[in-house]
């Protein structure tokens, strides 16, 4: 049973090495994403494109102007009449911001009560529009910010910096993509090619076919864990707060889940091509709802249902866990045992639908 | 022939959909022997095969292999066979002896003889010379000792051979048989189909098939024997002329071309052939060389295609 088992492992390490596409995938796919998400998405939105129609026209509105320009939330770029050409201008998507002064703007100032200007706001794209509303906030220049509240004090990431956030679930993401994919192909290229019709002939049962195969993709995840970690380390600063071990068993605990995902993927597709569409397929919920783009607590109660029995929502908590909060994997046993119910329903799945027959 | 059975099937059936690729076919296959399966593409012969490994589940009918059930026990049978596919199916992308290696591992052969195996493999095969060399270059006759060597490791009872030389140049297919006798005189019972008649008059036994039915069934020597036509040799400068007037005569049942020489087939009832032939060639004018002669295994082939399609027509029309 090993030996059998071990043979087709060391059989797919061999053909992996000479397979120079699939090689450089295993490298290629973790970089390039890293790079990506790490300098292009930056959850900090500055400079917002703004346009000013200033009807008061006195220094402190000139003052208020120069300050929300100078906090480099909005960049003021143009000046418009009144409202409604900064109306036209967020129309044609020139700005997505528009300042209105009215010419009392001294008396609300004064008088307190009222709104001392108006925000014309973009709102169709959500990120702006939470920024903008920031600007609200303001306080007007010469006097002290208003009291608050609370003072927040932000754990863990308290200079919020993005790559802090996305880092950890991107770990996830790059596993989800390369072995689900990985595995998918890697059977049904032997269906493609002939080999199956060969291997199913001899005495190789299921079971062996299907761990031999996953084995060497466990040991490829390992390694795509360890460069994104030392990458983002390296170009992003990001923190390995727990321990570097629990990093690698829960990566693991995800890995073996992601490429019994595969396997079952596999025994859908006729060719690569189609394994290869199967694969976006599972990809998209994932991405979508594991709370990896939108925040799990935000999302409807049917989804999250469904978020909890996708892989990836687990590893998301489980590496923000670790590598950010610096928790120990014990105390996060809540998101291993899903895993594994995933690993073994979908190893049991796949081996059942892989019938040694052509029909 | 008192011999023991390798394979028996009765009534086999597999049917894809409307098409019934093989028709309730019966077989009854000796140990240590070469049996072929002689037909055109789309007569059912992988089909049949491939149930006979497990493979394909039968539609209909049973089957035994070395004494177990299929597919029932096909895992056992698994064991006991070696399978070369029609399409040449180990890693390109792995050297020759890595390729055996791995087969060697799979089929159970013990970590100490995997060496020696191998060894033995790449030297029964000629392949000493390739053995570091990738499966993807070599060439077609080396292909098909790789994938022969591969499905004879581990020293099975049986070997299936689904067209194996079909990509492959007449000496390697002449050297390539050469072996296969060697392994039937030590025990190994082989089962090959082919379209080749060269090939089919090498078997101890043989099955036509068409349409997936066996249309004839026995020694080729018997067959040839007892094939229940006249057979007519023309040469003739003039072919196609000849021809175009057998094929209107009645009592001459096909007229096929070999070379520049025609064989004309007669029916049973016809009892002077070669007369019947030269008379109508003298009547059309045309100048030809007459003569009974024996008939090969196209003509056995004809003839029992032929057979097959009028009973196929009379039982479609009843």
């Amino acid at each position: 049973m090993l030996r059998r088992l071990l043979a087709i492992a060391g059989k797919e390490i061999r053909q992996l090495k000479r397979d120079r596409l699939t090689f450089g995938m295993i490298v290629g796919v973790p970089l390039l994403q890293i790079l990506l998400f790490g300098y292009a998405i930056d959850l900090d939105v500055r400079n917002v494109e703004a346009a000013v129609a200033d009807h008061a026209n006195t220094s402190l509105s000139r003052q208020l102007i120069a300050s929300a320009d100078a906090s480099q939330v909005v960049k003021i770029t143009r000046s418009a009449s009144g409202p409604e050409e900064l109306r036209e201008l967020l129309d044609t998507g020139q700005i997505d911001v528009g300042i209105f002064i009215p010419p009392d703007f001294e008396r609300r100032v004064i008088d307190g009560h009222r709104p001392v200007g108006q925000l014309l706001i973009n709102g169709s794209d959500p990120t702006v529009e939470r920024i903008a509303r920031g600007l609200s906030e303001m306080p007007l220049p010469g006097q002290r910010a208003r009291q608050l509240l609370f003072a927040p004090r932000t754990y863990y990431n308290p200079e919020r910096r993005s790559p802090v956030n996305i880092v950890p679930a991107l770990i996830g993401v790059i596993l989800h993509m390369t072995m689900v994919l990985f595995t998918a192909i890697a059977i049904v290229r032997e269906r493609e090619r002939g080999n199956l019709e060969m291997l199913i002939t001899t005495p190789v049962k299921p079971a062996e076919l299907m761990l031999g195969k996953i084995t060497p993709y466990v040991l490829i995840g390992l390694i795509q864990v360890t460069l994104i970690v030392l990458v983002s380390r390296w170009l992003f600063d990001v923190p390995v707060r727990g321990s570097i071990t629990d990093l690698y068993l829960a990566s693991m605990f995800f890995i073996l889940a992601s490429l019994a995902l595969g396997l079952t993927v596999s025994t859908f597709a006729k060719t690569q091509f189609e394994a290869m569409q199967l694969t976006v397929f599972t990809f998209l919920p994932s991405i979508l709802l594991s709370g990896f783009m939108f925040p799990f607590e935000g999302m409807p109660r049917a989804a999250q249902w469904i978020g909890e029995v996708i892989p990836l929502t687990h590893f998301v908590r489980l590496s923000r866990g670790i590598l950010v909060r610096g928790t120990e994997i014990g105390a996060l046993h809540r998101e291993i045992w899903p895993l594994l119910v995933f690993f073994a329903v979908f190893m049991v799945v796949a081996t059942l639908r892989f019938k040694k027959r052509l029909d | 022939m008192s011999e023991s059975v390798a394979i028996s099937a009765k009534g086999l059936t597999k049917r894809f959909g409307d098409l019934t690729a093989v028709d309730s076919i019966d077989l009854e296959i000796p140990e240590a022997a070469i049996y072929g399966f002689l037909g055109p593409n789309g007569s059912g012969k992988s089909t049949a095969i491939r149930m006979l490994c497990g493979l394909l589940t039968p539609s209909a009918g049973e089957v035994e292999v070395l004494g177990y059930k299929v597919p029932g026990q096909a895992e056992k049978v698994k064991r006991e066979i070696g399978y070369m596919t029609q399409k040449f199916s180990l890693y390109e992308d792995l050297t020759v002896t890595e390729n055996l290696k791995f087969l060697a591992t799979v089929y159970g052969v013990p970590a100490n003889k995997l060496k020696e195996t191998v060894d033995g493999a790449v030297e029964r095969y000629w392949l000493t010379e390739q053995r570091s060399q990738f499966a993807a270059t070599l060439s077609g006759g080396q292909k098909q000792r790789l994938a022969l060597a591969g499905a004879t490791l581990h020293r099975p009872r049986l070997l299936i051979l689904d067209e194996p030389t079909s990509a492959v140049d007449p000496q390697s297919r002449r050297d390539f048989w050469d072996i296969l006798f060697g392994l039937a005189e030590e025990g190994t019972t082989v089962l090959v189909s082919s379209h080749y008649m060269d090939e089919a008059e090498r078997c101890h036994r043989l099955a036509i098939l068409d349409e997936g039915r066996v249309v004839a069934e026995g020694r080729p020597r018997d067959l040839i024997r007892d094939i229940g036509a006249g057979v007519v040799e023309i040469e003739t400068s003039a072919p196609r002329a000849a021809r175009d007037c057998l094929e209107k005569i009645d009592g001459v049942q096909s007229v096929a071309q070999l070379g520049a020489r025609l064989h004309a087939l007669t029916a049973k009832s016809v009892e002077d052939p070669e007369g019947l032939v030269s008379n109508a060639l003298k009547q059309a004018d045309v100048d030809a060389e007459v003569a009974t002669v024996m008939a090969n295994l196209e003509d056995v082939f004809v003839v029992a295609t032929r057979l097959n399609h009028e009973q196929g027509k009379s039982n479609d029309a009843a």
